[in-house]
């Protein structure tokens, strides 16, 4: 079975508590390195801290 | 009928103050707002009302002049800081709602400026956490997105004009299966399943889980796919103010365009009784978790009638009636047939290579950046990395939003140059209401006590009643019917008795 097949016979509803599977989709290399490599320069440093300090009140 | 008619958008921003976690988001809310106001408003009385009440001693207010080099950070914020409130230049309000800085734009007629006032009011919320972080010494941020993948949403409200003649149960029964599916090309992206992101993945919409009712009236807990909220701020017996609260924020300017150009066109459909396919979901509820869910659109929709159907194939039933519609009806227009042409070319690479809309649609750029640390990092869901991304793509900071530096290298497609966004900070729309709310900000910006989409209120002195101008009529008040009246610099009180014997 291709992962590709596995992967699609896998992927199931979150309703029924099965995990969800987003498989990696192949783009071209290039492009996507130089677009990580921006991303990398502006990305906060400590993602960690960053997320965990990211608390909104809910609005409308 | 084609894609224009009144329309506007409501933005709630998120806000964070990165060094004070606990800090109280009303106060940050007011400091930006305020920040902001005492810049381009220096000699304002303190605050500008919204809401005129003939009880309230408006009079009475301490008033006193601030300049920007005066401002003390304490003056940003008073006893009453949740209702910091602003009218700007450019028509729009500026204000606290909700422990968010809200941005409602002016009154625009088309997509195109709606995207444009909406990016203006993007400027203005950046320019504003820059002054209160540099007028408290601290650090704010702010996020044009709608959860804190926390639990927490917030909404960015689009607003349509609608013929009241149109029944309500028709806009229910064909903006629904429109409204679920829509997020395909409008949704911004959300790393993490479920409202408190709790199952391991990314989705399309940042606020599909987030909707629990059909149809009802609330807009902070179990949100309606359709609200019912008749507020008009127009002729009631006339018009409709269809409010949305299904829609994502939008970073991309051509995302904001289709999304509200599609909408609009949906909405003319309906009004003239175009459309006459049933395609009622047997679950809306659940199906607008599940397509939000599946970005690779294969899940099957039941509808009411037993038959099933995808989401992709639901859009396309909507563009096909819009071909139909616009040949039909002989349309020519042309911002009508490009918001078409968008829609069939945006719903053709998703249904055969959604990663080439990299360059305009807000989930598919968030998803390339957070599909290639999977691939070069082996990233798994819970690398912190991956939601860093989902929440810094929206950070309005022009060298730090990740939207924002995408745009600056082109890898995210503008519509509007930085010299047009500039101008649509500093001037309201000419062809609306807006235009008159906001020539009297800057023509009368301390004499204008209170506003409201529909009137002006004029303080002209100690021993004068305030004056009321009605600005009830949405297409009323534009540049062509009131630019000769401020050309002639009168005075606040001739101004308002001119207006006042010739009705203008």
């Amino acid at each position: 079975m291709s992962e590709r097949e596995s992967v699609s016979k896998s992927k199931s509803r979150v309703e029924q508590d099965e995990v969800v599977i987003a498989p990696v989709v192949q783009t071209n290399t290039q492009d996507v390195t130089d677009l990580l490599d921006e991303i990398d320069i502006v990305l906060e440093q400590n993602a960690e801290e960053f997320v965990k300090s990211f608390v909104q009140k809910g609005g409308e | 009928m084609t894609v224009h008619r009144i329309m506007g958008i409501e933005t709630e921003y998120g806000i964070s103050a990165p060094s004070d976690p606990h800090a109280n988001p009303v106060l940050l809310s007011s400091q930006v707002v305020n920040a902001y106001g005492v810049t381009v408003m220096p000699h304002r009385p303190r605050r500008m009302r919204w809401d005129y009440d003939v009880e309230t001693p408006l009079r009475d207010a301490r008033g006193f002049d601030m300049t920007r080099a005066d401002a003390d950070p304490s003056q940003l914020t008073d006893d009453d800081y949740g209702l910091a409130n602003v009218v700007l230049f450019n028509g729009a309000r500026f204000y606290v709602d909700h422990a968010h800085p809200e941005y409602s734009s002016p009154e625009v007629t088309n997509p195109m400026d709606a995207a444009l006032w909406d990016a203006a009011g993007d400027r203005i919320m950046e320019e504003s956490a820059r002054l209160a972080s540099k007028l408290t010494g601290q650090l704010l941020t702010a996020y044009k997105n709608n959860s804190d993948g926390k639990g927490v949403s917030y909404g960015t409200h689009e607003n349509y004009q609608v013929d009241r003649a149109t029944p309500f149960p028709q806009l229910v029964r064909y903006l629904t299966p429109f409204f679920v599916t829509r997020c395909v090309y409008s949704g911004a992206g959300r790393v993490g399943i479920g409202q408190e992101s709790r199952f391991p993945g990314f989705q399309i919409s940042q606020r599909a889980d987030f909707f629990e009712a059909e149809v009802g009236l609330e807009t902070t807990l179990r949100r309606p796919i359709i609200n019912t909220r008749d507020e008009p701020h127009a002729d009631p017996e006339s018009f409709r103010r269809l409010h949305v609260i299904v829609g994502d924020a939008n970073m991309s300017q051509r995302a904001t365009y289709l999304k509200m150009g599609t909408t609009s066109l949906v909405l003319s459909m309906i009004e003239d009784g175009f459309l006459d396919f049933d395609l009622q979901l047997f679950d809306p509820v659940q199906a607008m978790h599940q397509v939000s869910h599946d970005i690779d659109f294969t899940t099957v929709l039941g509808l009411r009638n037993g038959k099933t159907i995808k989401a992709l194939e639901i859009q396309r039933m909507y563009l096909d009636a819009a071909h139909r519609y616009v040949e039909s009806q002989g349309i020519d227009d042309a911002m009508t047939l490009d918001v078409v042409a968008q829609w069939q070319r945006i719903l053709g690479s998703l249904e055969s290579d959604k990663m080439s809309l990299v360059n305009e649609v807000d989930w598919i750029t968030k998803y390339s950046i957070i599909n290639g640390y999977r691939q070069r990092d082996n990233a798994q869901w819970n690398d912190a990395r991956l939601a860093a991304v989902d929440i810094q793509y929206a950070d309005l900071r022009s060298d730090k939003g990740l939207a924002r530096v995408l745009q600056a290298k082109g890898r995210i497609a503008s519509l509007f140059t930085e010299e047009e966004i500039h101008q649509a900070v500093q001037m309201p729309p000419a062809d609306t209401r807006a235009y008159f709310r906001g020539m009297c900000m800057r023509h009368f910006t301390n004499e204008v006590a209170a506003a409201s989409w529909d009137s002006v209120i004029f303080d002209l002195g100690p021993d004068t009643a305030l004056k009321r101008v009605q600005t009830i009529d949405a297409r009323g008040g534009t540049e062509s019917l009131t630019s000769q009246l401020f050309g002639q610099n009168l005075g606040v009180a001739d101004f308002v008795a001119r207006i006042e014997s010739s009705q203008v």
